[in-house]
């Protein structure tokens, strides 16, 4: 008797727990459910067609249009800069942590990434406000350009810094997860140290590289606080990164806070903005998830 | 020498290649750290000059006439230097000590921000007049810095000299409690059952996938999903820390299941075959056994999980958690402001006084952010499994 109830009570407790796990799945679901009614009802008001290939954001008028073109074009443009500053100096700086700096430089150097990665990105918006934008501004003066104050590159260069940990922390416990004998035979084979890291570790690394920099790169699209502080809120169509531009997520929080009544296209738009957010950041995700499964797979690593 | 077997013509290029190539892995790591000096010797710089506020000593009377227009209660020429928030406080003053009234006494009262700023030397907007004020002041010894203890027993103002950072530490640490409550247990139970109960099949996969994917969603969709669900459809009011928590409650979810199945996982196995040998069911294992060991390693990821929802601001924005808050929030159904909240809506204010306690503010979340760390590196450097 006692027996059978001790079990019951057992089972009552898994089936706790599996509730608690569905929590997860909840949430993203959640999250798809919001996002897409809202965009739904969006697209019914305001034409797909138009939103995915127009090139006027004219929210807020009597005859609104909502192209989000240019909006794509000024989130791909500071990535790009962010990317290209974050990638070469997040995988160089795993490449020494791993391969180059003794025990004691690497328990130094960790750390202090590791706060870089912690800072609020509120602060890094700050930041680029204040000391980046006007530095750049002064710079271009003195070649003769003209740049904004919320210039596209002023945000890229600050979020690829950002992103350098992101990168950097994946990728060095990927370059470590490498077995050692792979070094030692290249080695043997008269191999300098750079070539057995650009010719062997590196390829053999590269499933969790490219996994840390599709991670980088999702980080970089969806980063929200230093776009709303120090990019621009103006739909800007250029190649020019010294012009303003606005990002999907400057545009999601400008939607919002303002004091349109939620069923308004105006703040409708936020949330069709939204999925393409949530569905550019998920293929990303699955594709980075897939990478480093291939490498935990060929080497046989089960932490990571 | 030439004719060696071993001899590389190429050698030298490849030494040459092989310097470079370890140049380059320094130059990256040496750029980054430098941006983390540069970076935080110029929030240390900006933010420097907040912890002083200026003060000047004048005549205030206290009447019928003054309390009914507080402006006059001061000489008229310091009408521009002396704060308006000061001001505002007199009938407070005469409230709590009514023997003030009808006197005129010297005191050192709170200066307005343009005051402050033109003697910390940063940009100001005074009138000829009013500089030649305060330099007559300055001649008198009549005009001094003080420590400022606005800054952080106060909530937010209009006036920037009147403006602290009290209601956002609150809010705060209202937010994040709630935050705490809902997604330790969860996080803990989610891991508890994923490690020690769930069998390797489709759907536990499809759990794993989908923490490892919300780990990376931008948080500002989070922001949409509390807007859309705990606002909308639950009706949780607006700007609260309840809505806040649970929103952040969903980000740091998925970083305390991570952190938390690899403490489960690094509790030995011998101990669960102990157990069973004793005839323990597995749920009194896990329990009174497991978990406990598990503990420490779960505290660290939590303490991890309570550092990065504090700097989360997006979503918090979405959500309407950048109202004006000038007095502390007492419940969590309250209107409140957080930490990085406060320090974006500052930053976006035109006063220049304002610039240094946004800095201020930067600091002083970053010095909590180090704090929560250091305990995380401590906890983790104690209780150690050692096997």
């Amino acid at each position: 008797m006692k027996k059978s109830k001790k079990f019951n009570s057992e089972r009552l407790m898994v089936l706790v727990l599996a509730m608690a796990s569905a929590i997860s799945i909840l949430t993203t679901v959640g999250i798809l459910f919001s996002i897409l009614f809202q965009a739904i009802e969006f697209f019914q008001l305001k034409s797909f067609w138009y939103f995915i290939t127009g090139t006027e954001w004219s929210p807020g008028q009597m005859d609104s249009r909502f192209g989000a073109l240019p909006i794509f074009a000024g989130t791909f443009m500071i990535t790009i800069i962010a990317l290209t500053i974050a990638i070469p100096a997040g995988i160089g700086s795993a490449i020494y942590m791993s391969e180059y700096a003794s025990p004691r430089w690497r328990n130094i150097l960790k750390p202090l990434l590791e706060v870089l990665a912690g800072i609020p990105t509120v602060v890094y918006g700050f930041f680029a406000a204040l000391t980046i934008a006007p530095a750049i501004v002064s710079f271009a003066e003195l070649l003769g350009l003209d740049a904004a104050y919320n210039s596209a590159l002023a945000c890229g260069l600050v979020m690829g810094v950002m992103i350098i940990p992101v990168i950097s922390s994946l990728s060095d416990d990927v370059l470590r997860a490498v077995p050692d004998s792979q070094r030692n035979a290249s080695l043997a084979l008269g191999m300098t140290h750079s070539e057995t890291i650009r010719h062997i570790v590196v390829p053999s690394a590269m499933p969790g590289i490219i996994s840390a920099s599709l991670l980088g790169l999702s980080k970089a699209i969806g980063e929200t606080m230093i776009v709303v502080m120090a990019a621009g809120l103006r739909p800007n169509l250029s190649w020019n990164p010294l012009e303003d531009m606005t990002t999907v997520t400057v545009r999601i929080v400008d939607a919002l806070v303002g004091d349109h009544a939620f069923d308004s296209p105006d703040t409708l738009s936020a949330f069709s903005l939204g999925l393409v957010l949530f569905v550019i950041t998920l293929i990303l995700n699955m594709i980075s998830l897939a990478q480093i499964r291939k490498f935990k797979t060929r080497y046989k690593i089960s932490s990571l | 020498m030439n004719n060696h077997p071993f001899h590389d013509p190429g050698l030298k290029a490849r030494h040459r290649s092989a310097r470079l190539f370890k140049w380059y892995a320094t130059a990256s790591i040496a750029l980054t750290l430098a941006f983390l000096c540069f970076f935080l010797f110029d929030m240390g710089r900006t933010a420097f000059p907040a912890l002083w506020q200026t003060y000047v000593k004048v005549d205030v009377s206290y009447s019928e006439k003054t309390l009914r227009l507080t402006s006059k209660a001061i000489d008229r020429k310091y009408r521009k230097i002396v704060s308006r928030a000061w001001l505002r406080n007199i009938r407070r003053q005469v409230e709590v000590k009514p023997e003030l009234m009808g006197h005129t006494l010297s005191q050192w009262v709170l200066a307005d921000d343009q005051v402050d700023q033109y003697m910390k030397g940063h940009h100001y907007n005074l009138k000829v007049k009013q500089i030649a004020v305060v330099e007559a002041l300055k001649v008198e010894g009549a005009i001094e810095m003080r420590w400022n203890n606005i800054f952080f027993a106060r909530g937010d103002s209009k006036l920037p000299e009147n403006a602290g950072l009290l209601s956002a530490l609150i809010g705060s640490l209202l937010t994040l409690g709630v935050t705490m409550l809902v997604a330790f247990p969860l996080g803990v139970m989610t891991a508890v059952y994923l490690e020690e109960f769930a069998r390797d099949n489709t759907l536990t996969r499809f759990i794993e996938v989908n923490i490892n994917n919300l780990a990376a969603i931008p948080s500002i969709l989070f922001g949409l999903l509390g807007l859309a669900v705990f606002i909308n459809l639950f009706g949780l009011p607006r700007s609260s820390p309840l809505v806040g928590g649970l929103t952040l409650a969903l980000m740091t979810l998925p970083i305390i299941i991570v952190s938390a199945r690899a403490a489960l996982r690094s509790v030995p196995d011998s101990i669960r075959q102990a157990g069973y040998g004793l005839g323990l069911t597995r749920v009194q294992i896990v329990q009174d056994h497991v978990l406990p060991l598990a503990m420490p390693g779960i505290l660290t990821g939590s303490v991890i999980g309570v550092a990065q929802a504090m700097g989360e601001t997006a979503p918090l924005i979405i959500i309407g958690m950048i109202a004006f808050i000038p007095d502390s929030p007492t419940s969590i159904v309250e209107a409140a402001t957080v930490l990085p909240a406060q320090i974006f809506t500052w930053a976006g204010l035109p006063e220049r006084a304002y610039v240094e306690k946004t800095a201020a503010g930067i600091v002083v979340i970053l010095l909590i952010l180090f704090l929560l760390n250091t305990i995380a590196v401590y906890l983790r450097k104690k209780y150690e499994i050692k096997c």
